[in-house]
């Protein structure tokens, strides 16, 4: 399977870099269109954009590690991130996570995110949501749940389940 | 046009250095405000550089003289002061007129002295670094500590050890005991990062002077930092593409063990090792290096610092050409060939009389030499008196390949001017062969000498040689002209002598000996002096210092230097 980037899609980067006195400020903007459009950023997509900016692509493989939102596998299509930073760790985000990861038979002891092998979840823990006065909060996706219980949680796995 | 101009014009007087006053640990220096960075372009001087003129050690890992500053590994932090400025902007004075100084400390906490970094801190008029205060010692202390809180602490193993920065400061300014009670992050272990580099990412501790090197003066930006915070890495793009002629630098480069050479790794613990001032042969650059040798093994070749040549770098080939030195089917007897085609060894004495009583006989024009522009100038020298007495023919052969934009040169000889500048060659080296050839064809040529060069590869075939009355050869390593020889000379590799090469842009450059010669070999300008005494009847300088001085009294482009004046870096010479 070849990597192809739309004809509109790269017509809109190659506007974007021009925004840009150097084109490889545009690399970060690059990254999340490509995430946006394939779910993930590849190791072609890297090598695509270092290619567009000039840059080599292990210029661009830093940006893509250092930031945990950048993803370099296919997500879940249910994406489950667990807020533990303090608050929420206090209002039992640890056991809300292993919730999820029981439930759908992830490792409760792996780092960072995983998917299960149908593809249908992710799950992971990330930093304060910035809601901490309704901890414990989780994004389902783009939606912010807040003090989330057991129950809470298995309407999200419920949900996940069922939808194609 | 000006470049005719007969008179060159008076060269203008350097501008007057500006100066500034600093105090280092409380002495008193002047230190020139600007000092060249690491592209050689004038910059304010760093503190880093002030200490240095000094002589205050100021322990760092990033920070490197050829490479940009970058100033992430802390460990030059320093505490300073500068002069306090009253509200009309004129220094407040100390009861006693010295200027009063406003010590650096924490905004918010007054009591804490607040470092800088040495490598990146321009100095200031009236500023006070003290390099060697308990605050600054403090500071070492902490930076180390925390360098040290996932390294892996494999000394045992590591082939760093003994000339490893994070060991030798940790001795200095470490903890005996480890603080760290948490799990140490595990990095990848023997990475392949290219084919002559194996990585360790667990002993590295990120200063990124491989990745500066590679990008700013290799030009090949291979090498990033991936990942985040304590699982920060070293990585190529792809396992194995770190392949430029330059990576080899970057273990010299990397203060710790994390860059290992897959030539040297894991062969011999570097405290063993002799070093012995030399230069790179591989090429006309003569880049500058130091041999590291144990018990008349090379185990290994270093670039030596020098500005004129090869600032402090060399190319990969170059520093891996050293294993053809220890090759076991090295010439190691001096032979004679038998019309029968048998031969024996015969003792240095007997080969010297019998060329001697051959040579006495040959008539002028029948005796023809080639010689390598892989020898030394010395020995080009004898060579070329030798072939004086004759009126023969001389000649050397051209070695070329693609030249780069660092370092390597196109001429693969390492004396190509060497061999010009006595005689031997002409500008267009290898013009005369033919001649030669012919010369052999039509019987003129009766006498071949032949240094270290095969014949058979520059039209002069083993039909050719065949015909000769006499075929004198010396050589290292054994090729078709040696198998045609009537006497067979072993001569040494440079690792084995000393002497001088000349390089491509006219750098005299003189090499030392690191490694006994093997066998029956000596020395070729020992052997050739001999020869040339006993043939010519004149008297030869009998040390190398000597006949280098001699050759420099014949040769005006020399300007008279002498060996002892050639020094560690080399000198100019007119080409
Ligand atoms: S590998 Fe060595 S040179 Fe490169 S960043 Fe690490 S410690 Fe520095
Ligand atoms: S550039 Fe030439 S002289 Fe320098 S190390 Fe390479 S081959 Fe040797
Ligand atoms: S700690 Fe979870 S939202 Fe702030
Ligand atoms: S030497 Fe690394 S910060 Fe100065």
């Amino acid at each position: 399977m070849s990597f192809s980037v739309p004809s509109k899609l790269e017509a809109e980067l190659d506007e974007l870099a021009t925004h840009y006195p150097q084109k490889r400020s545009a690399s970060l903007m690059f990254l999340h269109a490509l995430q946006e459009h394939f779910g993930f950023i590849s190791r072609d997509a890297v090598e695509w954009t270092a290619t567009k900016l000039g840059l080599q692509p292990i210029n661009v493989y830093e940006l893509v590690t250092f930031y945990p939102m950048f993803r370099q596998e296919k997500l879940g299509r249910t994406q489950v991130r667990v807020c533990r930073t303090l608050s929420c760790a206090l209002a039992g985000a640890y056991e809300l996570r292993d919730h999820f990861c029981k439930n759908l038979g992830l490792d409760t002891a792996k780092h960072g995110p995983q998917t299960t092998p149908d593809g249908k979840f992710t799950v992971e823990f990330v930093e304060c949501l910035a809601s901490c006065g309704s901890a414990p909060v989780v994004m389902v996706n783009d939606d912010l749940l807040e003090k989330v219980t057991a129950a809470d949680a298995e309407k999200v796995l419920t949900r996940g389940r069922v939808t194609e | 046009m000006s470049n005719v101009a007969t008179t060159a014009p008076a060269p203008a007087a350097p501008p007057p250095v500006e100066k500034l006053k600093i105090k280092v640990d409380g002495r008193e220096i002047e230190v020139p405000k600007l000092m060249p960075d690491w592209q050689g372009r004038l910059q304010p001087t760093t503190m880093l550089q002030a200490c240095q003129i000094a002589g205050a050690e100021v322990p760092h890992y990033c920070y490197h003289p050829k490479l940009p500053v970058a100033g992430n590994c802390r460990m030059c932090l320093v505490e300073f002061g500068t002069p306090m400025m009253g509200p009309d902007r004129k220094p407040v004075l100390n009861p006693d007129g010295t200027p009063k100084i406003a010590k650096s400390v924490l905004p918010y906490e007054p009591g804490t002295p607040r470092g800088a970094i040495a490598c990146a801190t321009p100095i200031s008029p009236g500023m006070e670094i003290y390099p060697g205060s308990a605050a600054t010692q403090q500071m070492r202390e902490a930076v180390l500590e925390s360098l040290l809180i996932n390294h892996p602490l494999d000394c045992p193993i590591c082939d760093q050890a003994g000339e490893c920065k994070l060991q030798e400061y940790s001795v200095e300014h470490g903890q005996a005991n480890s603080r760290f009670v948490e799990t140490k992050v595990h990095k990848p272990k023997a990475v392949d990062l290219g084919p002559r580099i194996v990585l360790d990412d667990e002993r590295c501790i990120l200063c990124t002077r491989c990745i500066r090197f590679s990008r700013d003066i290799a030009g090949d930006d291979a090498l990033g930092i991936v990942n985040r915070g304590s699982y920060n890495t070293i990585a190529a793009w792809k396992e194995g593409a770190f392949d430029n002629n330059y990576t080899l630098n970057t273990v010299d480069l990397c203060p710790v063990g994390a860059l290992t050479s897959r030539d040297f790794r894991f062969k011999m613990r570097v405290w063993f090792l002799k070093e012995t001032r030399s230069v790179c042969t591989s090429c006309s650059t003569g880049c500058n290096i130091t041999i590291g040798s144990r018990e008349d093994v090379i185990h290994r070749y270093e670039p030596r610092d020098n500005d004129a040549v090869n600032a402090a770098w060399m190319c990969d080939a170059g520093r891996l050409n050293y294993k053809w030195v220890g090759r076991p089917d090295r010439l190691k007897e001096v032979r004679r060939r038998n019309a029968d085609g048998t031969s024996d060894r015969i003792p240095w004495e007997t080969a010297i009389r019998e060329i001697t009583a051959r040579l006495s006989n040959a008539v002028s024009g029948s005796v023809a030499v080639v010689a390598s522009a892989r020898q030394t100038t010395e020995e080009l020298h004898l060579l070329k008196k030798l072939a004086n007495r004759f009126g023969a023919i001389t000649d050397s052969v051209p070695r070329t390949g693609e030249a780069d934009r660092l370092l390597v040169s196109a001429d693969r000889n390492p004396n190509s001017n060497g061999a010009r500048l006595t005689g031997i060659a002409y500008t267009e080296m290898g013009i005369r062969l033919p001649e030669i050839a012919e010369g052999i064809r039509s019987g003129s040529i009766r006498t071949l000498v032949v240094f270290g060069e095969d014949v058979t590869q520059h039209g002069i075939g083993a039909d050719l040689l065949a015909r000769l009355e006499t075929l004198v050869v010396s050589d290292i390593l054994p090729n078709p002209t040696t198998a045609a020889a009537h006497y067979l000379l072993p001569g040494c590799a440079h690792a084995e002598k000393r002497g001088t090469y000349i390089n491509g842009k006219g750098r005299l450059q003189r090499f030392l000996k690191a490694v006994e010669p093997h066998g029956d070999a000596r020395p070729e300008w020992e052997f050739l002096r001999e020869l040339v005494t006993a043939v010519t009847a004149q008297a030869v300088p009998a040390t190398l210092e000597g006949l280098f001085n001699e050759m420099s009294d014949g040769i005006p482009a020399f300007g008279g230097v002498r060996w002892a004046g050639i020094g560690d870096l080399g000198v100019n010479v007119t080409i």
